[in-house]
């Protein structure tokens, strides 16, 4: 790779121009930052009296916390489900699309459409369709025999912010593919075709790995789409629950800091979140960019 | 319109602005949605028709939880509103909130405002004073709940629509047969369940909810809710959900439940004495019947009384003075007779004050709306005891938010009854330590 270098006349100037940035960094991210840092070694009553400095005690009683291990298995499995269903789901839409000539565009600008859908809309949009009193699909699988009520079946409540939460990321990831399938060149699948090999095996043994670029950069990008930005799905839909069934890591921040109040386990929380973006965003950086061919 | 006219309609617009500022603003944050938030404005609206310094401004900040925490994150960025509305769960954390709170005793006398106390309901008074009976804060909606029944889905199944059930036994027999005969898909549901299937069991049937009288008695008190009674009962509503004559309405407040009554898919419905105006309001396609709330009758011979809900007004320290005096003001305003009685008649809440009960009977209004005062007989039927007097508990929003999730594991049948009584009770003692740690 080659690196342009610029020349300053001063040694001043870069750190003047770089300023607004770090300054921007400071104040919306080092300073909160650090405010829960501090925090998350506190224990303090709601109203912001009394405090007291009690080391690592919230985050022993987090590990302890047979609930705050439940939130983590919970995130990892709702996340590589949102990542798969939004993944595979983009994957099979952006193929058929591509294999069209004509209306290409008009499928493209449609399939789009969800991603503009704010993520507490698209929550509730799903929320009522399922809704276990007044849903429209509630009553469609109740004649099917199916008897849906995700206040109280913690299956029902996973599958349907996976849903929700996967709906809106479609869009995002179709784009992702299509572009990736338009940058394979044509001479490739027709010389593939030239010797023989099916549909389907053109697929596999080209276009998918031709695309494994595509596909890593947007597993990362779903997995941290699932584990961050889902709030106000969760939030809209189930907040949670059942019995904490839907109760993920960022949520979990929430309804504990927020609604119950206790902040030092809340900041101990966010800051074990901050710890997992650092890993996923080295991973990427490091990794996935460094290692997969282009 | 030319220019000058849109300038001078400008100027006129900025000098009304200026005019208007000339009144003290006093920001009040509350939690009634719906039918109830429409009538609070109306109230808030009456109190600045009737006088000129003062403007009470209400801003709906979502449910009661969600208006504590508003108010109390706006409390530590000292953004705090001067009057904010608080559910009797909030009020241990309230009370614990020393410097925070501007008890209304204080504002009152501060503020040549009378408080008289013996005015109100000894249970309401009780409920929100100190040890050494001061009142902390305003009353203003109280509510208990009760047992409300669509009379036509009674007839359909053949039953007398004038009799409700009295007792578990005669929900569990009318429901079967409302669901026998499809008059109805559904025998009850119930919003609130903590409340009403937890902390108002407990208090009717006389049992503890906890230690040191339900937590009346300071912070060391422990939960003793996982009794036989009430494991007995959880055993039951998780019986009856799978034959189908219980609906689960959902936690908190149980948003699915009223959907089901209205749309008469459950005959009955357990809910705040609140919830009658959108009771009236939605029933429009049936007669609906009140009642007290059922019991076991092999458990107790006559039930206690029930125990209150709802929310009272808090003042927040921090405000200019002048917005105490219009608080202070406004608090005497709202204990007017004719003012309670048009706020209890309009949502169903509590009449708070002897004297508005007492207009209300003059008025002939308990005549016309028969049932609308079975929520304060429920509540006065018997003399308190300690387990009828209310609760009182540090953090309880969470508690019942542990109970909320053990009643969902209950449902879902990872747990017996006393299974997931008992584990509401550890998760709930966890809190209540770490509530009093922080609050020492």
């Amino acid at each position: 790779m080659q690196t342009k270098r610029t020349t300053f006349p001063s040694r001043g100037l870069p750190y003047l121009l770089l300023a607004p940035q770090l300054a921007v960094t400071a104040v919306f991210f080092l300073w909160p930052a650090g405010q829960a840092l501090w925090s998350s070694f506190l224990r303090e009553d709601a109203f912001g009296f009394r405090s007291s400095f009690v080391w690592f005690d919230n985050y022993q009683r987090l590990f302890r916390d047979s609930q705050y291990l439940d939130s983590v298995g919970i995130t990892a499995l709702f996340s590589i489900s949102v990542a798969a269903l939004s993944m595979s789901a983009a994957l099979l839409l952006a193929v058929s699309v591509n294999s069209l000539l004509r209306s290409r565009n008009a499928y493209t600008t449609l399939i789009v459409w969800p991603y503009a859908v704010a993520p507490a809309i698209a929550g509730i949009l799903w929320w009522f369709m399922f809704n276990p009193t007044v849903g429209i699909l509630t009553y469609m699988l109740a004649g099917l025999g199916i008897d849906w009520n995700h206040r109280v079946s913690s299956t029902d409540a996973m599958i349907l912010i996976v849903l929700a939460a996967s709906w809106k990321q479609i869009s995002y990831n179709f784009l992702f593919f299509l572009a990736g399938l338009q940058a394979i060149p044509h001479s490739l699948i027709e010389a593939a075709a030239i010797d023989g090999a099916g549909p389907f095996k053109r697929f596999w043994t080209i276009v998918f790995p031709l695309l494994s670029p595509t596909t890593f950069f947007l597993l990362v990008v779903n997995v941290v789409y699932a584990m961050f930005d889902t709030f106000g799905v969760i939030h809209s839909t189930t907040e949670g629950g059942p019995n904490h069934a839907t109760n993920i890591l960022v949520y979990k921040v929430y309804a504990d800091g927020m609604l119950g109040l206790n902040l030092g386990s809340s900041a101990a929380q966010s800051a074990i979140l901050m710890v997992i973006v650092i890993v996923l965003t080295v991973v990427q950086f490091r990794w996935i960019e460094r290692r997969v061919q282009y | 319109m030319n220019l000058r006219t849109l300038l001078l309609a400008a100027t006129a617009l900025t000098l009304a602005g200026g005019v208007a500022e000339a009144k003290t603003q006093i920001q009040w944050w509350h939690a009634m949605g719906g039918e109830l938030g429409k009538k609070l404005e109306e109230v808030a609206a009456g109190f600045n028709a009737s006088q000129a310094d003062y403007e009470i401004v209400p801003v709906f900040k979502g449910t009661y939880p969600e208006t504590l925490t508003a108010a109390i994150a706006a409390f530590r960025a000292k953004e705090q509103p001067a009057i904010v509305q608080v559910f009797e769960v909030g009020t241990g954390t309230m009370m614990a909130a020393k410097g925070a709170v501007y008890p209304v005793y204080k504002l009152m006398a501060d503020h040549g405002e009378v408080f008289e106390k013996s005015a109100y309901l000894p249970s309401v008074v009780g409920y929100y004073s100190d040890a050494d009976g001061n009142i902390l804060s305003m009353p203003f909606n109280s509510s208990t709940p009760i047992l409300y029944y669509n009379k036509d889905v009674f007839k359909k199944a053949g039953l007398d629509p004038e009799v409700a059930p009295k007792t578990w036994a005669e929900v569990e027999s009318f429901s079967k047969k409302i669901l026998d005969s499809g008059a109805a898909k559904c025998g009850f549901t119930s919003g609130w369940i903590t409340w009403v299937q937890l902390e108002n069991f407990s208090a009717i049937h006389d049992k503890p909810f906890g230690t040191l009288a339900n937590g009346f008695g300071g912070l060391g008190t422990e939960f003793t809710f996982n009794g036989e009674l009430q494991a007995r009962h959880w055993d039951n509503l998780k019986k009856w959900q799978d034959a189908g004559i219980f609906k689960y309405g959902g936690p908190v407040g149980g948003a699915d439940a009223p959907p089901l009554f209205y749309s008469q898919e459950c005959a009955i419905y357990m809910n705040s004495s609140a919830s009658r105006a959108g009771v009236v309001n939605n029933a429009k396609d049936f007669q609906v019947g009140f009642a007290p709330l059922p019991y076991y009758d092999d458990a107790i011979a006559s039930p206690m009384n029930s125990i209150i809900g709802g929310a009272t007004l808090w003042t927040l320290t921090g405000r200019p003075e002048d917005e105490y005096k219009g608080a202070a003001k406004f608090f005497s305003y709202l204990s007017k007779p004719e003012v309670q009685a048009d706020w209890h008649q309009a949502t169903g809440y509590l009449p708070i004050t002897n004297a508005a009960y007492e207009l209300g009977k003059t008025q002939g209004y308990y005549e016309k709306n028969p049932g609308a005062d079975i929520s304060i007989k429920q509540m006065t039927r018997t003399e308190p005891s300690e387990n009828s007097k209310g609760v009182r508990f540090g953090n309880l929003v969470q508690v019942r938010d542990a109970v909320d999730n053990e009643f969902q594991a209950l449902l879902a049948g990872k747990k017996t009854a006393k299974e997931a009584l008992d584990a509401a009770v550890v998760a709930g003692n966890q809190i209540l330590r770490d509530f009093e740690a922080a609050n020492q």
